[in-house]
């Protein structure tokens, strides 16, 4: 898998920390390999958006990468439920279905962005990027020249 | 069943595989399928509810599932890793997603319900009110076969003439 110069948190210089939520055990792996490539370090997982909320409380992650989806609740309602507690928190749905109305569902209860299934890691790694905002660095990649 | 309704379909899948499988793909056979459905392999089922109605399945036979899970995970699996059955469940999100993304852009609207693994060897038999079609894809890793048994929802297609009539 292609390597990313890796982002930083701007604050502290460590890696950016993320909660993986997705009912599908294949996509929350491919969702940890793509972190990986990009310097950052998996926080935590949840298969449900029941076990995001909690999730959330335990690892206090800097992104969530969050499905639409899954059983018992769904990605957009945890978002939700997940912003109003606490609203600093940066939420980007990673969902194959990606029709607008879905979209600006999502934005509207506190997303901050959206990103359509098969995720290319070029894709999800420039939303990273743009979600951190100043939050965020991107490092020099290891073994880069100066 | 309608080409709009399959089209979207054939499309999708046709992204998601290339792209996951980081080759071309053709389409092989395509045909009604008169008797009840008979499982092949690694089967995902998934769910739809809204403007139009049914199930859509991905079918690969186990050698099949093997290989495009393991090209898919960018690793080897065994035929008895779970993460078989979870990679043929995530394609058919993905394909179906997709699919449902196109359409909702048209005007119908779905619910999709989340995949689930059909284990039973047999299905139901097609009706007259919901024909299944069967399509194969031809992959370099073997078939993949996705099984679309789709109608519109009768209620919900008046509210939509109705609704088209007085606008």
């Amino acid at each position: 898998m292609e390597q990313f110069a890796p982002v930083r948190r701007s604050k502290d210089g460590q890696p950016v920390r993320y909660l993986v939520v997705d009912d599908s055990v294949f996509a929350r792996k491919n969702l940890a390999q793509m972190i990986e490539t990009f310097g950052g370090q998996l926080a935590g997982e949840a298969g449900d958006g029941m076990t995001a909320l909690t999730e959330y409380e335990r690892t206090n992650p800097d992104i969530v990468l969050m499905d639409i989806t899954m059983p018992q609740m769904e990605g957009i309602e945890a978002a939700e439920k997940i912003v109003r507690q606490h609203p600093e928190a940066r939420i980007v749905m990673v969902s194959s279905v990606g029709y607008q109305e879905n979209i600006v569902a999502a934005l509207q209860r506190g997303a901050r962005h959206f990103v359509q299934k098969p995720v290319k890691p070029e894709v999800l790694y420039e939303v990273i990027k743009y979600v951190l905002g100043e939050d965020g660095t991107v490092a020099q990649a290891a073994g880069a020249g100066a | 069943m309608k080409m709009e309704l399959i089209q979207p379909f054939i499309n999708a899948a046709d992204a998601v595989l290339a792209q996951g499988l980081k080759s071309p793909m053709s389409i092989g056979n395509v045909s009604m399928e008169e008797e009840a459905y008979r499982r092949k392999g690694v089967a995902a089922l998934v769910w739809i509810t809204g403007d139009i109605e049914g199930r859509i399945i991905f079918d690969l036979d186990p050698e099949t599932s093997v290989r495009v899970a393991s090209q898919f995970a960018g690793t080897e699996l065994p035929e008895s890793d779970d993460l078989v059955r979870e990679t043929v469940c995530e394609l058919a999100n993905q394909v179906i997603g997709n699919a449902v993304t196109t359409l909702n852009d048209e005007g119908f609207h779905f619910r999709v319900h989340p995949p689930v693994l059909h284990t039973s060897e047999h299905g139901s038999k097609s009706s007259e009110d919901t024909e299944a079609l069967v399509i194969c894809f031809e992959t370099a890793s073997g078939n993949v076969f996705m099984n679309i048994a789709l109608r519109y929802n009768r209620r919900r297609q008046s509210e939509r003439t109705a609704a088209a009539g007085t606008s």
